[in-house]
Formats: C-alpha cells, structure tokens, sequence
C-alpha cells in the first residue's frame, strides 16, 4: 500500500527537495551560510568566540554554544508570524544547539560564547532542520574546530508510506496517522544529535525510519562542504 | 567614535572624498529584486553596496479601527537583526529599529500612495490590512532609506491572495490584483559629518554622522514626511540644501524601481 | 599501507576524509576516526611526509607573544585599560607599560588613553587563563591619533605585509600613505583621503585574490594604474630599518605559546 502513495511533487519516497548551499553570505559575521531546501529557507550567521556577558553564564572550561532561531513575520505558512521570541522558537533554539554542540570544540575558548543566529525568510516545512543545516556550515566557515558537519533533515509517515523530508503538503495530508520525525546526524559516525517526533509511530516503523534517512543525511553533509569547498576556491574578482 | 578619526573623515570630505572614494552626494550602487518570496504576499530586496535589506509584504482580513469603518489599514515593522551585524543584541525591539519603521510608516501612509478606502471589504466589518515587515540581512548603514525602497518595491509587485466565497483567506493562491499605488515615495537622508552633507553613509560613517535629516520625496516637488535625528542643529540654508539633495537622489532611486516589476 | 585523499595545499572542510590508513598521523585540526585521518576545522591541508595538519584560513585572531596589533580602549580600569584587539580575549595594558613617565596611582588616566583610542601595542605576555597583555612602550610603539582603520582577515596578514615587509612598503611608496598592519587584522592608515581610498582597495584585492600566484604583479600594476606613478620595485628598500614611525614588522613565528595552536600560517605560493 505505502509504495503505491505518490508524492505531490512527484518525488520518490527517499528523495529530498532540490538544495542550495551557500557560504560567507553575511558580510559582516564571523561565519555565515545560507540554506534553502524546496521553499524553505534558512540564514545562519556566527558571532564569535566573544567575551560572554554576564559572568555567570561562563564556563571556565569551554566557550559555549548560543542558538538563536527566529522565523521572519512574512516567512509562515499562512497569515503574518508576530515578530520577537514565541515558545516554539525558543524550544528549536534549544533543541538546535543540542544538536549542534556534539561535533564542537571550544575548549580553547574558556569563557567566550559563539553565538548563531538562524532567521528564516521564507519555510515550508522542514524549517529547524534547514536552520540546523545552515548553523553547521556557518560554524565551519567561522574557522571552528568541529569534527564534521550536522545535516539535519525530517522522516515522516504519511498515508501509511515513509518518506524523507516532508513538505507542507505533505505535512498537513495525514491529520490522523501522519507522523514527523525531524533527525540530525553526525554523518561520519552515523550518530544522532536531534530526534523529535510529532504523531503516531509504531516503535518498529521508528527504527526503520532512522535508517532509512541516514543515506540522504550523508547526501546532506556533501552539500554543506560543498558550500564551503565553493567559497574557498574562489577565483580571480571574487570578494570574500 | 573618537574625535580624531572623525576629524579625519571630516578633513578627507572637505576635500570631497569618503572613505570609499564616493562624492558626498552620491549613492553606492543599488539593486533591487522583488517577488522571490513564496510566503509573502510581496517580496523586495535591495542591495546598496555591502549593505542587503529585504522587506515582505503580509495582507490579512481584519476588522478595521472603530474610528475608521470605512479604512483598510497599513503597519511598517522593522527589526535589527543581530545577524545582520555584530553591534545589534538580541531582545525587544530598539529605540533606532522603531524609528526606523515609524519613519518608513510615515513615508508610505502619507504619501496617500495607497487608497486605504479600497482596502474596504465591509464597513465596519471587514478591511485589508498590509503589514510590510523590513530587516537587513547585511547591515551597512543607510536603513531607513534602504528599508523604505524596499518597503515601497515589495508594496508595489505584492498581489492579494485569493479570498473564498466564506471570505476566508487562502494564502496558498494568490490573485492577480495588486496594490495600486499612485505614488512611490522614496527617502533619502542627508546626514551631516563636520560641514559637509553626505548621502547613503555605510555603517562607519554614520558613527560619525552628529545628524540627519530623512525627506520623503512623493515626486518631484512633494515632500510627505519628515525626520529630523540626532543632536546637532541645522540652518535653514542647510536645510534646504538637503533638500535639494534629497530630491535629486530620489529622482534616480524612483527611476530605478521603475525599471522593476 | 595507506591512502592520501586529499591533496597537500587543497582546502579541507570539517568532517572531510584527508586519508585512509594507520600510516598517517594526525596532527593540528585533523583528527583519527577508526582507520581515516579527518579534517577537524575548516583550512589548507599540509603533508609534511606522513603528518597531516591543516593551516587555519578563518576565524578570530588568536593573540601571541611578541604580535604587534592593534587594539582600541573600551574600558579604564584601576591599573590601567582594557583593549579590544578584535580576538575572543580582550588586552589589558597595565600602567607600567603604558609610558616612559611615572604615572602615579590616582592620575585620570585619560590623559593617557581614552575610551576608543586606539593603539599600536605589543603582546607581552598570554596566560594560559587567556589573558593577554600588551605594551605600547617599544620601538614605533604608541597611541594613534587620527587617521583610519581598515579590518581585514588576520589570516591574510602575512601576504599584505610581504616577505620582508615588501608589500606593504610597496604600497606605501606609491600612496605616501603611513601604513601599520596589525597581525590582528586591523590595519591603520594616514595620508592624503584619495590614497587611502587606493589602499583601502588595494587591501581588498589583496585579500581577494592572496592565492593566485603573481600577486606581487598585479597589486604593482594596480597601483601604478589607480596613482598614475610607475613603481621601481628596485627603489623600495625590503629589508625596512625601523624608524621612530613603523614598528618592525614580525612574522610569525613557530613559537607562540599556545601548545593547542598552529603557529605556521605560512604563504601559499
């Protein structure tokens, strides 16, 4: 049943929407990146290692990791977003930061915070996986020590078949047993740094899902270094 | 910014060069995108040397103002994005970032460029409201003029989105209809370093710009809004030469966003 | 027994596999993951036989021992003033180090150095705390007064400055402009406003284009086309004797004293 569902942008059930991956896009940040998959679209800039204020937000043994995402008042889906902080996007900046950490090392910077900030102009689904995808390569291109990128995409069940990186359509089609299960992964060691899930899963089918979006992660990942390989390459009459 | 740079920069205008190499009267080279944007009803982007602000256009059905029945209603919003630069914190928004929307504001709704009446879907019930969100995503100074074109471009290429026959907005679907705009008021601000009148300064030059002076050129001969900032005074000669200044620069910028759809 | 990957001087991103092999050694930003030698940090890669290390290409200055930059006061302190030296850490330039004369406890300090004055200092000292502290009493050191600052990549600093100092002196000679390069990345400037619009642009294009061979070329031909004046590069004395104006110019060093470092940021041919 599930091999028969057909996706409304034609797309096979393990194939994610077309990527753009770019680095050093934000002038003035430390390191930037933008990443737009299908309609949804992140920016990602990198302030830091900085002094961190107040003092007693410091670690005396490492830098820290400061996650800020925002969505922009014309990104929603629908009508306007408010403007400023909501529930939702402070709870992604959390879960952003989490997911990002595992592969940093700022242990040469006790003290100091690296701050990201993630703004999304336009989103159709898949919007904190975009933002985390944007962090990662943004970081890099700050000269950060990380062990390797964090690619970040959805799985989800709709209609009883399991496909990689739901879009809005796709996320609203199955109002009863339609699940979204945004994942990070470190693509090298195949670990997982962001698990959250929204709907019914049967235990198994979760399993199954992970393993099944571990392949487009990896395709992920390639993408991101890409963007750094592209900007660092330049050549003659290119501006950094 | 300390007085001996800006000294400096003072000493280099009198000799007619900025720290670019621009004249005092002259604008970095812009550009201007409109309707990228899936999720806004009108989309601008406008690039002005490094400096990058986009502007979206959000339309909804709300019931209008009790003092105003009959009006549809417009909202400039801006917001310093701490990604844009790394002196803006996060945090609720700042006394610059509302100057610079409640100018913007001033500029598009008094302008008169839009019927607020043709907004109206049922008096007392029921009107259109235009939010136009403005944020730069590379800051370099210049915002309220920037943001404004912006804010004037995605106005003007944004489309309604279609409304069902239980009047519910289906922003999935956008019609045809646009805003129609009579005018494209556009802003220019003169800011004054030392004694020399500088338009479109980056973000080092504002720091040693003591005040300003934001027009709103409707057309050609029209101003419809004004602000004065920051804290040294103008004469009424200067003011009028930044005036002059103003609508020359505005002439240019108007031409250009014409050339856009 | 053993794989190279990647190529010696080929820019390696986080995560990319360098090598495959127990033969190769990891060292500065790459590291071992089961049997593969992985990049650990954006940079070029560098193949000194069997060791495999990356040059850093990005990110803040790290402050080092006996580094000339440029700072800017943001705070006055008790014994003496804090400076921006656009690093992770901030300087602290004591009084002992501030001048010649006695300052004695209680003097307004400003008289000395103000909030946003900036200063051309040297690095004495880098604790392993990451404090870092700075002088300003040496040859060409001291407060700046007046003229501009350009920001540029700190990892770039070794090609503006040039072996021996000869870029920059190249540069100087043809604009007239006084010229200090922070290893900071903060350069400062002074000299007539449409030459130093010439080396605001010429440190652009130098940044721009650092790794395309024939640099030196290029940055001569560009100058003599933007003042109008030809360049003999015969005239321009390369190894610089300090004057009472520039401090000389250091480059780095395989010493600094950070052991979690890599000192060598070495010119790509």
């Amino acid at each position: 049943m599930s091999e028969e569902f057909e996706r409304p942008s034609k797309r096979k059930l393990d194939e994610t929407r077309p990527i753009e991956a770019e680095a050093g896009v934000i002038k003035k940040a430390d390191g930037s990146a933008r990443f737009k998959i299908g309609d949804t679209e992140a920016y990602a800039a990198v302030y830091g290692p900085r002094e961190l204020h107040p003092r007693f937000l410091q670690d005396p043994k490492t830098g820290i990791l400061r996650c800020n995402y925002s969505m922009l008042p014309f990104s929603g889906d629908g009508s306007r977003v408010r403007p400023g902080p909501s529930r939702r996007s402070k709870e992604i900046s959390l879960v952003s930061e989490k997911a990002l950490i595992p592969v940093m090392n700022l242990e040469d910077y006790p003290n100091t915070v690296v701050d990201v900030f993630i703004e999304l102009p336009q989103t159709d689904a898949g919007s904190r996986c975009a933002g985390i995808c944007a962090a990662s390569i943004a970081l890099a291109d700050a000269g950060l020590m990380m062990k390797d990128m964090v690619a970040a995409v959805s799985v989800g069940q709709v209609r009883g078949a399991m496909i990689i990186d739901l879009d809005g359509e796709e996320e609203h089609m199955d109002e009863n047993e339609g699940t979204d299960i945004p994942v990070a992964l470190i693509p090298s060691t195949e670990q997982i740094t962001l698990l959250q899930g929204d709907g019914i899963v049967h235990r198994n089918n979760l399993i199954k899902a992970i393993e099944m979006v571990k392949p487009a992660l990896k395709k992920i990942a390639e993408e991101q270094r890409k963007a750094l390989h592209k900007k660092y390459n330049t050549q003659i009459g290119d501006q950094k | 910014m300390n007085q001996e740079m800006m000294e400096h920069i003072k000493q280099a205008l009198k000799k007619g060069t900025r720290l670019d190499g621009r004249r005092p009267d002259e604008f970095r080279k812009i550009s201007i995108e409109t309707g990228f944007l899936s999720t806004a009803e009108g989309s601008a982007r406008v690039k002005c040397g490094a400096a990058e602000v986009l502007a979206g256009v959000k339309m909804a059905i709300e019931k209008p103002y009790p003092d105003t029945p009959e009006d549809g209603m417009l909202m400039v919003n801006a917001e310093l994005l701490p990604l844009s630069n790394p002196e803006f914190e996060s945090g609720p928004p700042s006394i610059a970032s509302i100057e610079t929307a409640r100018v913007i504001d001033r500029g598009i709704r008094e302008s008169k460029t839009m019927d607020t009446k043709g907004l109206c879907i049922e008096k007392g019930e029921k009107a259109w409201t235009i939010a136009i969100d403005v944020v730069p995503v590379n800051y370099d100074g210049n915002l309220i003029d920037l943001g404004g074109l912006a804010a004037v471009a995605a106005l003007k290429s944004a489309k309604f989105p279609f409304v069902d026959k239980e009047g519910v907005v289906d922003y999935h679907k956008r019609t045809d209809k646009g805003v129609d705009m009579k005018f494209f008021p556009i802003p220019v601000t003169v800011s004054k370093i030392g004694d020399v009148l500088v338009v479109d300064p980056t973000d080092e030059e504002e720091k040693a710009a003591e005040s300003r002076l934001t027009i709103t050129c409707l057309d050609d001969e029209k101003i419809c809004a004004l602000q004065k900032g920051g804290s040294n005074p103008f004469t009424a000669d200067e003011i009028e030469k930044m005036v002059e200044l103003a609508f020359a620069r505005a002439k240019e910028i108007r031409a250009k966003l014409q050339e856009v759809k | 027994m053993g794989e190279l990957i990647a190529k010696d001087k080929d820019v390696v991103v986080p995560g990319q596999v360098i090598a495959k092999g127990l033969d190769f050694l990891p060292s500065h930003g790459t590291y071992r993951l089961k049997d593969d030698v992985m990049a650990n940090k954006l940079g070029i890669l560098s193949v000194e036989g069997k060791v495999l290390k990356t040059i850093p290409i990005a990110g803040r200055y790290l402050p080092r021992k006996n580094d000339v930059i440029i700072g800017k006061v943001n705070d006055i302190l008790m014994s003496g003033w804090r400076l921006d030296i656009n690093s992770p850490y901030s300087a602290v330039l004591p009084l002992k180090d501030a001048s010649f004369d006695f300052i004695q406890k209680g003097t307004d300090l400003t008289r000395y150095f103000k909030l946003e004055d900036y200063a051309v200092a040297k690095i004495t000292n880098v604790t392993s705390q990451n404090l870092v502290d700075i002088t300003v009493k040496g040859p060409g050191l001291r407060k700046l007064k007046g003229g501009r600052i350009v920001k540029v990549s700190p990892h770039k600093v070794p090609r503006i400055i040039g072996k021996k100092g000869s870029m920059v002196s190249m540069i100087k000679n043809a604009t007239g402009c006084k010229i200090i390069v922070g290893q900071n990345g903060w350069v400062w400037m002074e000299g007539e406003p449409d030459m130093e619009v010439i080396v605001s642009s010429v440190l652009k294009k130098i940044q721009a284009e650092s790794h395309i061979p024939g640099l030196t070329d290029r940055v001569k031909t560009y100058l003599e086309e933007k003042t109008g004046k030809k360049i003999d590069l015969s005239q321009i004395n390369s190894e610089e004797k300090e004057s009472e104006d520039e401090p000389r110019f250091q480059h780095r060093n395989n010493n600094g004293n950070r052991p979690a470092n890599n000192n060598n940021h070495g010119e790509r041919k």
